[in-house]
């Protein structure tokens, strides 16, 4: 899948942000007046520089309000409803915080709940995709909830809870890469499959001589060579830099710091990786994925 | 709401052959034309004559099959919108843009409430959506909902357009809903298939295998080619028949 900057932005701050609305919500820490303030304007700030930007990839933004009306079906429309509730509800919580000094716990929990949920929806809207089996599967929802909540432990300050859900971070975004590799050769699409043609099937020639939507947008390809060297970067970046920075020189302003930048920088390493290596099956009439399905039975031992 | 109907009365689609279809790409013209000239926003080109691109709701692609036994064939290979029954690009639209017809199973798009996400056509396992990059909506294949039941066009004309134009009869349009209908029938006596049934998305529209090509192949090889091969004298110099007779005609000469 192309690797859109916008998308890409968008999931990498507004997770953080919306991990940072969680803790504050459960009161960890319970802050009050100006520091409360300064925590506020980050986690507002991240999650709603990250809602703009999504909006930036809509190609008919005057229709974008209509996205509130499908909450019944739609995992996209969830989310529109899930942001903006958790940001009013934890904007209320917060101006009891700031300008009176008052922490309304159970509008806190109600808060962290729903910005909980928000990050779900999110992730619903990638793994509920079948024709992007690297994404249908449950690690999806896992790694953006654990991902989300990791920042926002690091954004706290919560150093005990970010060392273990960074840990945590690490192992299910193994496990997701991992499992991705395999899931194209276990959901079983193939040339074959999409064309129904008995024999050995191979593109001939493609419809139009150029590029069009679909190439460009849903069969992208990255060198295997660089994918791997990315995904040390970005977990060097986003779990390993961030634990030996919290574990060697403590939690302090400086060190904290670092270890957000840090994070930050290999969570939008690992959501571009996220898209970039995500195979649609769509790519398969168009000649794309044969090292995929070629050793799906390698892949996947009966 | 954005969900899909529990049952559709009738299951309209297309039946495509791929026995006779030549890859002429009249119908992707066909529909080209249609459906820029009349129900929704045009199918735009940009850099037509650069390096182009556009939005088309029918593509045709070319395979190369090579089967256990005989020679390679060519099959061109004709797509556009499956109608499925159970469309994942249906249910995952936010703006309640797209539905499904619950009166006869169409797959559309209301262009008036699309924001241009393209969420669906992430959805869709066949490639059978585009966004049209001038007008920013999503466009797809209508089955010409706006010729099927125009009564404005003669009888013989209320049919897709990529139906109406295929000059080898590659494309058949009705009612795969009806077990006795013609598609049906057709479908049922040339072994018809769902394109990707591993996606569960139960296409409406089938797709009829090449036929069997009985008198056109190659002869098989068999057995190891003996290493001596490369040595081995022609086994007729001489022409025979008709070429000996021309051969000797022109020697007398």
């Amino acid at each position: 899948m192309h690797p859109a900057p916008s998308v890409i932005i968008f999931s990498t701050l507004s997770g953080a942000g919306f991990g940072l609305l969680i803790f504050l919500g459960l009161g960890l820490p319970a802050v009050e007046g100006r520091v409360a303030f300064v925590f506020y304007l980050i986690a507002f700030g991240l999650t709603v520089i990250g809602l703009l930007s999504s909006v930036f990839h809509l190609k008919n933004r005057k229709n974008a309000w209509r996205s509130y009306s499908q909450w019944r079906s739609s995992w996209l429309s969830r989310e529109a409803w899930a942001a903006v509730l958790s940001l009013v509800v934890m904007g209320l919580y917060a101006a009891g915080q700031v300008f009176f000094g008052l922490t309304l716990a159970p509008l806190g929990w109600l808060g962290a709940a729903l910005s909980l949920f928000t990050v779900y929806t999110t992730s619903m809207i990638y793994t509920q995709l079948r024709a992007v089996p690297r994404w249908n599967q449950w690690a999806t929802p896992v790694l953006f909830l654990v991902a989300s909540l990791a920042g926002g432990a690091l954004l706290s300050g919560n150093a005990t809870a970010a060392i273990l859900l960074l840990a945590l971070l690490g192992i299910v975004v193994l496990w997701h890469w991992w499992k991705g590799d395999r899931r194209f050769g276990e959901v079983g699409s193939t040339l074959e499959t999409a064309t129904r043609l008995e024999g050995r099937v191979k593109l001939w020639e493609k419809p139009h001589t150029g590029e069009n939507y679909l190439t460009r947008e849903m069969v992208y390809q990255i060198g295997r060579r660089h994918a791997v060297k990315l995904r040390v970067i970005a977990m060097g970046l986003m779990v390993v830099l961030p634990l030996l920075v919290l574990l060697v020189l403590g939690a302090h302003h400086v060190s904290a710091a670092v270890a957000v930048l840090s994070y930050l920088a290999g969570m939008a390493v690992q959501r571009w990786l996220f898209f970039a290596e995500a195979e649609h099956v769509v790519g398969l009439y168009y000649g794309a994925h044969g090292n995929m399905t070629a050793n799906a039975s390698e892949r996947t031992p009966a | 709401m954005t969900a899909l109907p529990e049952r559709t009365d009738r299951k309209l689609g297309l039946v495509i052959d791929l026995d006779t279809c030549v890859g002429c790409h009249a119908c992707v013209i066909a529909c080209k034309g249609w459906n820029t000239q009349h129900y929704g926003a045009p199918l735009s080109d940009q850099d037509a004559y650069g390096d182009a691109s556009g939005t088309f709701l029918n593509r045709i692609h070319s395979y190369q099959v090579e089967p256990e036994h005989g020679a390679s064939q060519t099959i061109h290979f004709p797509k556009s919108c499956l109608h499925c029954e159970d469309a994942p690009c249906v249910t995952v639209c936010p703006t309640g843009a797209s539905y499904k017809r619950a009166e006869d199973g169409i797959v559309l798009v209301n262009e008036d409430a699309c924001m241009g996400c393209g969420l669906c056509a992430w959805a869709c396992p066949y490639g059978a959506r585009e966004v049209d990059m001038a007008a920013g909506i999503m466009k797809k294949c209508t089955l010409c909902v706006d010729r099927i039941y125009n009564e404005n066009l003669p009888e013989a004309d209320r049919q897709p357009a990529c139906v109406r134009t295929c000059p080898s009869g590659a494309r058949h349009f009705g009612d795969l809903g009806d077990p006795d209908s013609d598609v049906s029938r057709l479908v049922a006596e040339r072994g018809g298939v769902d394109l990707m049934p591993e996606q569960n998305t139960k296409p409406v529209n089938q797709y009829l295998p090449p036929r069997p090509k009985d008198r056109l192949q190659a002869p098989e090889m068999t057995g190891d080619e003996d290493i001596l091969a490369p040595w081995l004298a022609p086994v007729a110099e001489e022409p025979q028949g008709f070429l000996k007779w021309l051969d000797g005609a022109l020697e007398r000469l």
